[in-house]
């Protein structure tokens, strides 16, 4: 039995970030690069999972993305995935969310995973699109913002806690294989071993190439749900500020607060 | 004439507020469009929901039956396609709620729509629809449009439209959608816990912590700190994934809302859009924060760029 886990490589931006020239994206010069940190938790459920089940159950990791997005696959394979496996292609440059979820439904295709667990959304942009687009091109039950899971492959059903809004929770019996998008606090993902980074960093990652998987590469492009006209710094309205050394700014703001609250000075 | 085509959500026999949001978002487009706005209510009872959604503006509403009890998404991303294959709206919009992102992404994906989510802001460029959302932790902004694309489907972040309140006479059409297999089943809802005597959203002043105070010990340190000030302690989410709070101390979109709050003093709250949902709103925010160019100073009246930890260290010395 296998579980796929969809993890992405996101972009940081760093401190002085500066936008493309075509100012249509960031300049990824300006940025560090990290596993996002939603897929994170997705990998650490997955791998509980196997932990729990016995023997008899394969993690693979997979992302779609450029050579750099191999070194999150190493991370995934050093805390304990079995496998990675990477597909891109230049046609995928500047992809957005329903053109990922339509390369990995054709890498579902391939791998038949009986679960399939991916971050809730990107930290990057945040469209909390791809788990259940991918879940909807296979035609797959799916269920999104999943934080408590329970998996019966005997069964061949989950039963999940959704986190609505508010501190609800909604309890729900769903059908596998299944798409579940999960929620960052489902779990405390584990930091990998020495042991296992070392290993890590030998091990091969599978890159298919598009036709490989039956993709059709213009099918792809065409799976494009929007066009980035313009990137832009937004004007921030910036707060009187409390200059000075730490303990400067403390005194200051402890005069402001009790000046707020009526208390002595 | 094309449509604007708004999906309600609803959670208990009640609408979300969020609805008559996107409602809003719906009648500010509808001239640039050239559109009438229909509401669609999906569920067991839709026509239960007819008097809250009567809103002024609204040119009918679609009342869909469905076998289902509360929100399913397969069901909603059935009928959302079939609602667009019968009325070949324009525009579709949707919350960008947790139930609203558990199924738009399917319409857009299987209906090669255009596809956006989180949008706030929405405008008509001749022809175009162009939507806006952030990226990168809202330290920038994206202007999307969707050319070649007849129906273009987005989901709308709850905050940014004003509600729809006014009431008005719309016609109701009950419509027949036949729905496949569902394959998830509603078990039922658990309620937050009340968090005994603690009740964040009623206090008036908040010393809230987040990620970025650092370690369990030093939230203790601010819980201690809170109470010399006379604040009640709150924390952002990361705070509570951590275990270092319990969840009924959490302000934010899967928390509390800082109702009665008039002082809120952010402590290492970097100011994600779910932690400012519920609390962009108060008077006086005073934030600490080590970015300084954190989202939460965009909300804030007075900024400190220092360590919160450090902080936290030298408030203690002046609250005795």
């Amino acid at each position: 039995m296998r579980i796929l886990v969809c993890v992405k490589q996101v972009l940081n931006l760093d401190d002085e970030f500066e936008l493309r020239a075509d100012g249509l994206d960031v300049d990824r010069d300006y940025c560090d690069r990290d596993l996002n940190e939603w897929d994170d938790y997705a990998l650490e459920e997955a791998l509980r999972i196997r932990e729990r089940g016995g023997g008899d159950i394969e993690v693979v990791a997979a992302t779609v993305g450029a050579e750099d997005a191999t070194a999150e696959l190493r991370k995934c394979l050093a805390k304990g995935a079995d496998r990675g496996v990477r597909v891109w292609d230049e046609r995928l440059q500047d992809c957005d969310g329903m053109m990922i979820a339509h390369v990995l439904a054709a890498l579902v295709r391939r791998e038949q995973p009986a679960l399939v667990l991916t971050g809730v959304q990107g930290a990057d942009h945040g469209q909390a699109q791809t788990g259940v687009a991918l879940a909807a091109l296979l035609a797959w039950p799916r269920a999104a913002v999943v934080r408590a899971l329970e998996f019966s492959a005997d069964a061949g059903e989950a039963l999940v806690r959704r986190e609505l809004e508010g501190g609800l929770e909604e309890c729900v019996r769903i059908r596998c294989p299944a798409v579940l998008t999960i929620q960052v606090g489902i779990n405390t993902p584990r930091y990998a071993s020495l042991r296992g980074i070392t290993q890590a960093a030998g091990r091969s990652v599978d890159t298919p190439a598009l036709a490989e998987l039956a993709i059709d590469g213009a099918a792809i492009a065409a799976a494009r749900a929007a066009r980035v006209r313009r990137m832009y710094v937004p004007p921030r309205p910036r707060p009187r500020m409390i200059e000075g050394r730490a303990g400067e700014q403390a005194a200051a703001l402890a005069a402001l607060i009790r000046d707020i609250r009526g208390g002595p000075r | 004439m094309s449509a604007v085509l708004v999906i309600a959500e609803h959670r208990g026999g009640v609408v979300r507020p969020v609805t008559r949001e996107i409602v809003a978002a719906a009648l500010a487009v509808r001239e640039g469009l050239g559109a009438r706005v229909e509401v669609a209510i999906i569920g067991a009872r839709p026509d239960v929901l007819v008097p809250a959604l009567s809103l002024e503006g609204v040119d009918e509403l679609l009342l869909v039956p469905a076998p289902i009890e509360e929100f399913q998404p397969e069901c909603y991303a059935a009928i959302g396609a079939a609602l667009i294959a019968a009325r070949r709206p324009r525009l579709v919009l949707i919350p960008h709620s947790v139930d609203g992102i558990s199924y738009a992404p399917a319409i857009g994906a299987t209906g090669s729509h255009g596809y956006a989510s989180d949008v706030f802001a929405l405008r008509c460029d001749g022809e175009d629809l162009v939507a806006t959302r952030s990226a990168y932790r809202e330290k920038v902004r994206v202007e999307l449009d969707f050319p070649g694309r007849e129906t273009v489907v987005l989901t709308v972040r709850p905050g940014s439209f004003p509600p729809a309140s006014r009431p008005g006479g719309v016609p109701a059409t009950t419509l027949e959608v036949p729905v496949g297999p569902m394959n998830s089943e509603h078990r039922g809802y658990i309620e937050p816990d009340a968090g005994g005597d603690v009740d964040v959203g009623a206090a008036e002043f908040l010393l809230a912590v987040g990620r970025g105070i650092g370690d369990r010990a030093t939230a203790e340190e601010a819980a201690m700190l809170a109470g010399r000030m006379g604040a009640t302690l709150a924390c952002s989410r990361p705070v509570v994934d951590a275990g270092w709070l319990p969840k009924s101390r959490q302000i934010g979109q899967s928390g509390r809302t800082a109702t009665n709050c008039r002082l809120y003093l952010a402590l290492g709250i970097s100011g994600a859009v779910q932690h400012l949902a519920g609390m962009k709103h108060v008077e006086t925010i005073i934030a600490v924060n080590r970015d300084p160019d954190a989202a939460i100073f965009g909300v804030a009246r007075v900024g400190v760029v220092a360590d919160a930890a450090e902080l936290v260290a030298e408030l203690r010395a002046l609250f005795p």
